[in-house]
């Protein structure tokens, strides 16, 4: 994603940066366009691992799961998924200042949006500690107090480590684009004809929200009425 | 077959001379000279790759092991695999004559990401260390499949480092193929629609469709390993309430579709190169193209076919199996039209049409005894044994490097601009079919026999045919070697090569040899079909 930002954003000195092996800057747009959502399609296969996984494992130990679930902190979970929401809408407001040119306020709504993804990796950072606190990270000395079959309980804490892991890890890098964004956009660097680089950056970041939108149910509301499954 | 047109008294800029110095390769971003870095380094994993394998023909020459203990044994083996699958088959083809071919013949400048093609380069290289770490470290006994509980809990091998060496190669697989699939998507010459595209394009985009949706999921599956062995957070081990299984369902979802990441783009070099020397238009040019989709989406459903001895449900089992039939369907498409576009056709039996005819027999031999292994009564009795590294071997060495080879010979001229020694090509192309065969059809008789692989000892009943292995695998080294030495020397003493040494049809061929950085002086415009031979008539052949 990063290089792929960079390969777009090159070469900015002319209003409307055409590379060389294109024929117009059409050509260009639909293939930035075409590469980045090909680049999405990827980034589903490579989660699609993980969810296959979870669901695998969910369908043989429902009991375990639903409970290691209750464990988790749902309210810090449903505030950071309004974080992320909220952050997908301020970067779809920065892609619209963008393509009506409005350098001040697409600078303002791309720093929010990087203010909202810290937010929610604050927050993940705190959750993440409070699991390592209660002994709750998979490994030599995992304990689950309450939980049915503790042993399968411990499946269900790697995945939620490795998928919302993995979804950090994503929000990180794209934190990072997000920087180099913000001071290209200082810069003035992006028109209305040539935004290329914040619309594909768009796409990106609702991705990785859409991926959250789906964590959230499968790992913190699997059992929320209690009734316990079996 | 004369040289250049006489007008031009000096050299031609061309993307070779027209910049000099180690930066201007390291740092370039023309399809071109990319594709010209993959070919030196591939060609080096190549060779290392084969070095492990004569380690292990020596070690299986005699039964007893005298040559590597078994420890060591196991290490060579696993480094060959990984070598030979992650390094050098899977990026050979696409990377290399993929690389530089597909701008040429849709008449674009470059690939639609030229800094991301590059990027894929490092990415490789980078992946390739970890790789040479490993094997400097101490090596990595788990066999390049990393079946878990042992790759997670109880190798002694240098298993993360490998698995992050694989995961970061696994991203250039992917950038290449993003790469193709745009370009060949959105880069086309006016004029150049779908079906006039040349078929080694449309093998080349079908491998991509699989690079895109496959080698993630292999990364994500080796990213859960590295956690798992790193950190113990468990998903495979049964120690940590996990299923084995699932490890081996998620490797071969990408790793039986990886197969045809390697297959399919010689089948492209194969349809390019019957084609041009039959001086016909394919048989069958859009089942030929329509073959090559068909087995990049059968290809995703047939990977169960890897685990009828792991306790995948026998009725699982009867779907994977008739699912595996399936492929063979689009595979047959394929050898039938070879074949009947050679029927009647003026063959001409130059060095690449000789390893595309070697490529069809061994081709067809691996496809027809992967039916044997696909079928659920045969597999249970020949799983884990030489009959299964026989039909593999037919299919990614008698196969893919075939192809890769038919290839390197038929476009030499126009990467390089120079022609090679006949006369040593041909005779090497027919070492390397005897050599091949020598090596690999004793194995299939040895595994019927009942000859496990992954052992560095045997019995001594099995011992006439190891020899005879053994004896094939020197004489196929000999047969490898021999193209390094005559091409390496075309570059220095080679006669100039025309831009259309071979009377084929194709944009490539229309630009000189080598071409220009820019590829094309003006943007071509397609009026024709491919494989348009009558357009040739009275243009620079002979």
């Amino acid at each position: 994603m990063d290089s792929h930002a960079a390969v777009v954003t090159h070469e900015a000195e002319a209003t409307v940066p055409l590379r060389h092996h294109f024929e117009n800057l059409e050509q260009q747009k639909d293939a930035s366009t075409v590469g980045m959502w090909v680049f999405l399609v990827t980034e589903i296969m490579f989660f699609g691992g993980l969810f296959l996984a979870y669901f695998v494992y969910r369908q043989a130990y429902p009991a375990a799961f639903a409970s290691a679930s209750n464990k988790t902190d749902l309210w810090l979970g449903a505030a950071n998924t309004t974080v992320l929401i909220c952050s997908s809408l301020t970067m779809a407001l920065g892609v619209h200042f963008a393509a009506i040119g409005k350098r001040k306020l697409l600078v303002l709504f791309l720093l929010l949006t990087l203010f909202l993804g810290s937010v929610f990796l604050g927050v993940k950072t705190y959750e993440y500690h409070d699991k390592w606190v209660h002994h709750e990270v998979p490994g030599e000395h995992f304990e689950c107090e309450g939980c049915k079959d503790a042993g399968h309980a411990s499946l269900f804490f790697s995945l939620y480590f490795g998928m919302t892991g993995l979804h950090a890890m994503h929000m990180i890098i794209g934190a990072g684009i997000l920087l180099i964004l913000i001071w290209q956009a200082y810069r003035g660097k992006f028109t209305p004809e040539w935004h290329t680089p914040v619309e594909m950056f768009g796409l990106y970041w609702h991705f990785v929200d859409i991926v959250w939108i789906f964590l959230f149910p499968l790992l913190y509301l699997i059992d929320r009425s209690g009734r316990g499954l079996s | 077959m004369t040289t250049a047109p006489p007008l031009i008294a000096e050299k031609p800029k061309n993307y070779l001379n027209s910049q000099v110095g180690l930066k201007s390769w390291l740092l370039t971003e023309d399809h071109k000279r990319i594709a010209i870095l993959y070919l030196i380094v591939v060609t080096a994993f190549f060779f290392l790759g084969g070095f492990f394998a004569v380690l292990i023909r020596l070690e299986l020459a005699t039964p007893a092991g005298d040559l590597l203990d078994s420890n060591t044994y196991n290490k060579v083996f696993t480094m060959h695999g990984i070598l030979m699958v992650f390094f050098f088959l899977i990026p050979s083809i696409p990377a290399v004559l993929g690389n530089f071919l597909i701008p040429l013949m849709i008449g674009a400048k470059d690939l639609a990401f030229p800094r991301i093609n590059l990027l894929s380069w490092y990415i490789y290289i980078l992946g390739g260390l970890f790789t040479l770490y490993v094997l400097l470290a101490g090596g990595v006994d788990t066999g390049w499949t990393f079946y878990t509980p042992f790759s997670s809990s109880y190798s002694n091998g240098y298993v993360i480092m490998a698995g992050l060496g694989i995961f970061i190669n696994g991203f250039s697989s992917i950038l290449t193929g993003l790469n193709f699939v745009v370009t060949i998507h959105r880069m086309r010459a006016p004029g150049l629609t779908w079906f006039r595209l040349p078929l080694f394009v449309w093998s080349h985009y079908a491998t991509g469709a699989i690079m895109i949706l496959g080698t993630p999921v292999i990364a994500v599956t080796l990213f859960l390993l590295v956690l798992e062995r790193g950190l113990h957070i468990g998903f495979f081990d049964p120690a940590y309430g996990g299923d084995p299984v699932l490890f081996q369902h998620l490797f071969w979802f990408y790793s039986h579709p990886a197969v045809y990441i390697m297959i399919l783009p010689s089948m492209g070099v194969v349809s390019e190169v019957i084609s041009t020397f039959c001086s016909k238009k394919p048989f069958g040019y859009t089942f030929i193209a329509f073959s090559s989709i068909a087995i990049a989406v059968f290809g995703f459903l047939v990977w169960g076919h890897h685990l009828f001895v792991s306790s995948q449900s026998v009725y699982a089992g009867m779907v994977f199996s008739i699912l595996s039939y399936i492929v063979a369907i689009p595979s047959a498409i394929k050898v039938f039209n070879w074949t009947a576009t050679m029927y009647k056709g003026s063959v001409r039996l130059t060095t690449p049409m000789l390893y595309a005819m070697g490529f069809i027999g061994l081709f067809t031999i691996g496809g027809l005894t992967g039916l044997f292994v696909a079928s659920l009564g045969i597999d249970v009795h020949v799983t884990d044994t030489y009959f299964v590294i026989a039909h593999f071997h037919y299919v990614m060495v008698g196969g893919a490097i075939m192809g890769y080879l038919a290839g390197i010979h038929f476009w030499w001229p126009k990467i390089t601009g120079k022609m090679y020694s006949e006369g040593w090509s041909k005779v090497s192309a027919i070492i390397v079919f005897a050599g091949f065969n020598l090596t690999f059809f004793p194995q299939f008789l040895l595994g019927y026999m009942g000859m496990p692989r992954r052992y560095h000892v045997y019995p001594p009943e099995f011992q006439v045919l190891n020899v005879l292995s053994s004896a094939g695998a020197s004489i196929l080294g000999v047969g490898y070697l021999i193209p390094f030495c005559y091409l390496l020397w075309s570059l220095k003493y080679g006669p100039d090569a025309p831009p259309n040494p071979w009377g084929a049809t194709g944009l490539e061929w229309q630009t000189s040899s080598p071409p220009p950085t820019q590829n094309f002086d003006i943007t071509p415009v397609v009026t024709t079909e491919a494989y348009d031979y009558s357009s040739l008539e009275g243009v620079n052949v002979g």
